[in-house]
């Protein structure tokens, strides 16, 4: 572990705690273009991050610790994710620390601490969204388990950064299982992110909400926090696809510089396009019935097992 | 790792893409977007089919591929959706077992086929060797989609996408059946959709629905 190397780890999670808000900006105004109405401003989440920070937090009375310790698990949870997930460079110290599964791991963390803080409270909606949350979250996790096994088997690593490595460096060959994982990864996403069609994140109507719902209680930084939280979700799981998928760009180790400075433009670009092409998702695509997102995590992990299934039988 | 020449990764990819054109018709719930579905699905079998015959210098395969595109993509499609149109039955269709228990004895089926036919393709010399499996898949999905089905036309088109994954073993296996069996099974379906259309009529006039259901009552009146 050098200091160049602690540093490009530094540059990188700073990257991702300042382009995360960005990266739902970006989003949302997309999904204002698509549906023909007027975009809000693009920076607009840093806006209410500032706000909610500045407003005096107000939290129910019969909130326990565990309420007002959430929003620093989840955010705490999804740094460290940013950490672990190359973006710009593979020498990533903490990386070591945590493998693939590590990850899902932390991403279930977050999951567990934010729905146990949704049900401390005792509304009725809370509760609800809690309960929803598990109930997509424990289909969402083996197909996204899969989807890492399947990069693990073409690269014979779980750790990230060498999965990426031996991606972006191996011989240009189309890889079946790939697609396949890939389709599988971007259902898991919406889903975990609470995209449209299994969560709608601009609704306003508490009976169709999951994330929201949970999330209801929180006021000021605890809210700031949680909101952060989630646009690094969005961020990390981005950056986890790009990663698998799309691994050009991203820098070798650490000591050269001009890559790591090439390959930020080069994330923030294939960042727009994926915010693009999330938003047109979004917009093309009804919300499901609760009931259906079974069905369609089910497919989910269907895709992912084939990925495995065909990858073992083609050797590609 | 050894890199295939570039037609043999693309014809893994379009065997690839056929295998989940075959699990999206196991899971489709309506009849217009199935039938969307087996245009894909013989487009893909066209598309691989010209590959190997590109690849393989296999003359007599554009020939099928050229086949295949006419009827899979265009007249069968055609012909369904004129039935559908006539028959005025656009809705979702129901099924014997729900979609995610059906898809996961599909992905059973998958590497139950994956395991018969490894060590048929260890012997063959072929390129296309690896992708007999999934050709078997696709005929094992299709049987699964045939039986789960309750109605005539989601049946029928079972039907044409077992063809198809046969089609797919048999370029696979032994680069094609000889023009004139492949020229046979061409009119064979063609003859059999336009047949079964006239079935789906009478069926219809009979029972007043296309489920069949009413089929397996022998007698009336019980």
């Amino acid at each position: 572990m050098t200091a160049t190397a602690l540093l490009s780890q530094a540059v990188q999670l700073a990257l991702a705690l300042a382009l995360a808000p960005l990266l739902v900006g970006w989003v949302n105004q997309c999904r204002a273009w698509l549906s023909n109405r007027s975009a809000p401003p693009l920076l607009l989440p840093y806006r209410t991050i500032r706000k909610l920070f500045m407003k005096d937090a107000v939290v129910a009375s019969n909130a326990s610790p565990l309420f007002r310790l959430t929003p620093y698990v989840v955010f705490g949870a999804m740094c460290c994710a940013a950490a672990i997930v190359p973006s710009l460079a593979t020498d990533l110290p903490f990386a070591l620390a945590a493998d693939t599964i590590a990850l899902v791991g932390l991403f279930a963390l977050a999951r567990v601490f934010i729905a146990l803080a949704a049900m401390d409270i005792g509304t009725a909606f809370g509760s609800l969204g809690a309960r929803r949350e598990m109930f997509v979250g424990f289909l969402a996790e083996p197909a996204l388990l899969m989807v890492l096994f399947t990069a693990s088997l073409i690269s014979g690593s779980t750790s990230l950064p060498s999965i990426v490595d031996t991606l972006a460096h191996r011989e240009l060959a189309i890889y079946p299982s790939l697609a396949f994982a890939g389709v599988a990864f971007t259902m898991v996403s919406l889903a975990e992110n609470a995209r449209i069609p299994v969560d709608n994140p601009a609704t306003h109507l508490e009976l169709t909400m999951i994330h929201e719902a949970m999330v209801l209680e929180y006021s000021a930084r605890h809210l700031a926090l949680i909101e952060w939280a989630s646009a690094l979700k969005l961020f990390n799981y981005s950056c986890i696809g790009l990663a698998l998928f799309f691994p050009f760009g991203i820098a070798q180790g650490s000591e050269n510089w001009a890559a790591i400075a090439l390959a930020v433009p080069v994330l923030v670009g294939k960042l727009a396009l994926g915010g693009f092409l999330l938003a047109l998702i979004e917009t093309v695509s009804a919300k499901m019935r609760i009931f259906r997102a079974p069905e369609f995590l089910g497919t989910a992990f269907l895709l992912a097992v084939l990925a495995m299934l065909v990858h073992l039988l083609l050797g590609s | 790792m050894n890199v295939l020449p570039l037609y043999a990764q693309l014809i893994n990819l379009f065997a690839a893409i056929l295998l989940l054109l075959s699990f999206a018709m196991l899971a489709q719930r309506r009849v217009l977007s199935l039938i969307d579905l087996f245009a894909a699905q013989g487009l893909a079998l066209a598309a691989s089919t010209a590959i190997v015959a590109f690849g393989t210098g296999q003359h007599h395969l554009y020939w099928s591929a050229g086949l295949t595109l006419v009827l899979k993509v265009f007249l069968l499609p055609w012909i369904l959706y004129r039935l559908i149109r006539q028959l005025d039955v656009k809705w979702d269709f129901e099924r014997l077992i729900n979609v995610p228990t059906t898809m996961l004895i599909g992905i059973v089926l998958v590497v139950f086929s994956f395991n018969l036919a490894v060590p048929i393709s260890q012997l063959a010399s072929t390129v296309t060797r690896s992708t007999l499996g999934i050709a078997m898949a696709c005929v094992m999905l299709s049987f699964l989609m045939m039986i789960t089905r309750r109605k005539a036309i989601p049946q029928v088109i079972g039907f044409l996408s077992m063809e198809n994954g046969l089609f797919f073993a048999a370029t696979s296996a032994t680069y094609g059946m000889p023009m004139v069996v492949e020229l046979g099974i061409a009119l064979d379906v063609l003859v059999g959709v336009l047949i079964l259309g006239v079935f789906f009529f009478q069926i219809r006039e009979q029972f007043d629905s296309l489920d069949l259901k009413h089929l397996e009552k022998l007698k009336e009146g019980e």
